[in-house]
C-alpha cells in the first residue's frame, strides 16, 4: 500500500514540476525583436486602447471575465461562436490624433499547444481610415508571453491583479517573420498587400476583470515607402 | 519506497506532457458546411442575418440612433461618414456560425462597403462590394483577402435585404433578413512537374 502511495505522491509532484517548468520556462514564449520594428519601411502606427469598458463596443459569451460593453450590447453565446469576441474601438494614429475605426473579430485557435508555448489566437482586423483608406489584416496571435508574465503572476497574487510595465508583440503569423498578412481594399492602400504586427502595453491587470490600464498597437508596414537615415 | 517515488515523478511529468500534448485546449464547435457546386464552376455558400435579432451593433454619426442601447459612438468629424455594423452570421440551417463586419463610408467622391466574414472554425474573408446593386436586388463584391480556408480563395459575395412582408411575426426575423451569397473559386497555382513542362 505504501509503495502505491509513494508513486502516487511522486505523480502528482511530477505533475506539479511539468506545469511549472512550463509557466516558468524562459525559452518559450519570448520571440524576441519585431521584425517591423527595424524595418527601413515606412510604418503607421495605430493605437487603440483594448479596456473594454473603453471601446466603443466589445463582446463575448458573456461568461468569460472580461465584461461586454456596453451592458446591453449582444452576447456571443451560441456555440461556434462562444470561443469568439468582437471589439470596435477607435483608432489613433502616432500624434494621438484619431484616425479612423477598427474592428477586430477573434477566436481561440485549435492550433494551440500549451507544451510548446502556443496560446494561439486567430483575429482579423477591419481597419477604415476615412482620409486614407481601408485594410483587412489576418493573423495569429500568440498571448503566451502574456499568460506567463501577466496572467498568471496576477492570478497569484492575493487581489487577484498585476501591475507593472508589460510591452509584448502578439502578431505570430502567418508571415514567416511572424508578422500579420495586411490587404488594402479602399482608398490608397487599395490592391496593397502588407504586413503587420501587433502589441500589447499593459499596465494593469485583473484575473478578475481583465484588462484595467492597457493600449494595443497595429504597426503596419507601407510597401515602396523607405525612411531615409542619415549617412556619413 | 524512494525509488517507488522517484518513478512517479518521472511517470507524473511523462503523463503531465502527454495531456498537455494530446488533449487539445481548444475545441471549436463546428456546423457542417453547406455548399452546393455552381454550374460555372465554383462553390456557392449562402448565410443570412435575422433582422434585429442578430444584430450586435449598429454606429453611424448623426444617423439615428446608435444600437444597442448606451453604445456612445465616437463623435469625433474623422468617422462622420463611417457606418459600421457588427451581425451574427446563420447558414442555410439557420444556425449561427459567425460574426459578420459591415461597414459603409463615403470617401471623398468614393462609396466603401465592406463585409468581413469571420467563421471561427474556417477562417475569414473580405469583400468590397459595388456601389450600387443590381436590378435582380444583389449589390455583389469581389472577395479580395482571406485567412485561413479562406486564404486562397477568390470569388464574389452579394449581398441581398429581403423585407419581411408576411403576417407571420418572425420572431427572429421582424424587421427582414440580409442575404449573403458568397461564391468561392479556388485561385490558380503554377503546375509542377512534367504537366507545366507541356
Amino acid at each position: 500500500m505504501k509503495y502505491v502511495v509513494s508513486l502516487l505522491i511522486g505523480m502528482l509532484v511530477g505533475v506539479v514540476i511539468c506545469g511549472l517548468t512550463l509557466i516558468y520556462n524562459p525559452f518559450i514564449g519570448d520571440r524576441g525583436l519585431s521584425p517591423i520594428s527595424v524595418s527601413d519601411a515606412q510604418v503607421m502606427s495605430l493605437g487603440y486602447t483594448v479596456v473594454p469598458a473603453e471601446t466603443i463596443a466589445y463582446t463575448n459569451d458573456g461568461e468569460s471575465f472580461q465584461t461586454p460593453h456596453p451592458v446591453k450590447v449582444p452576447q456571443l453565446w451560441e456555440a461556434p461562436i462562444r470561443q469568439t469576441t468582437a471589439m470596435a474601438v477607435l483608432l489613433h494614429d502616432a500624434r494621438n490624433q484619431p484616425a479612423g475605426i477598427g474592428i477586430k473579430v477573434s477566436s481561440l485557435s485549435e492550433t494551440s499547444q500549451l507544451i510548446s508555448g502556443d496560446a494561439i489566437v486567430d483575429s482579423v482586423w477591419y481597419v477604415f481610415l476615412p482620409e486614407q483608406g481601408g485594410m483587412f489584416i489576418a493573423q495569429t496571435e500568440n498571448y503566451w508571453a502574456f499568460l506567463q508574465e501577466v496572467a498568471f503572476p496576477a492570478w497569484r497574487s492575493s487581489a487577484n491583479n498585476w501591475r507593472g510595465t508589460w510591452l509584448g508583440d502578439l502578431t505570430a503569423g502567418p508571415g514567416a517573420l511572424g508578422t500579420a498578412a495586411v490587404t488594402g481594399t479602399s482608398g490608397r492602400f487599395r490592391g496593397l498587400e502588407m504586413e503587420a504586427v501587433e502589441s500589447l502595453s499593459v499596465r494593469a491587470f485583473s484575473s478578475d476583470t481583465g484588462f484595467v490600464s492597457a493600449e494595443g498597437r497595429l504597426l503596419i508596414e507601407l510597401p515602396g515607402q523607405t525612411v531615409d537615415t542619415p549617412t556619413d | 519506497m524512494f525509488k517507488t517515488f522517484l518513478l512517479g515523478i518521472v511517470l507524473g511529468i511523462a503523463a503531465a506532457a502527454g495531456a498537455l500534448y494530446l488533449v487539445p485546449p481548444v475545441d471549436q464547435v463546428r456546423e457542417a458546411s453547406i455548399v452546393t457546386v455552381a454550374p460555372n464552376g465554383g462553390n456557392i455558400e449562402s448565410f443570412h442575418i435575422n433582422i434585429p435579432m442578430d444584430r450586435v451593433i449598429t454606429g453611424a454619426a448623426g444617423e439615428g440612433r446608435a444600437t444597442p442601447e448606451g453604445l456612445d459612438w465616437p463623435a469625433e468629424n474623422v468617422l462622420a461618414n463611417v457606418r459600421t455594423e457588427i451581425f451574427k452570421i446563420r447558414n442555410a440551417r439557420d444556425a449561427v456560425i459567425g460574426v459578420g463586419v459591415r461597414t459603409a463610408a463615403r470617401q471623398d467622391d468614393e462609396i466603401v462597403i465592406d463585409w468581413m466574414i469571420h467563421l471561427p472554425a474556417r477562417g475569414s474573408l473580405f469583400a468590397g462590394m459595388e456601389a450600387a446593386p443590381r436590378e435582380d436586388g444583389f449589390r455583389l463584391g469581389r472577395i479580395s483577402a482571406g485567412s485561413r480556408e479562406f486564404r486562397r480563395l477568390r470569388g464574389s459575395v452579394g449581398e441581398r435585404w429581403v423585407a419581411n412582408t408576411s403576417d407571420d411575426d418572425d420572431e427572429d426575423a421582424q424587421d427582414g433578413r440580409i442575404e449573403l451569397r458568397a461564391a468561392y473559386v479556388g485561385e490558380l497555382e503554377p503546375l509542377d512537374g512534367p504537366e507545366a513542362d507541356e
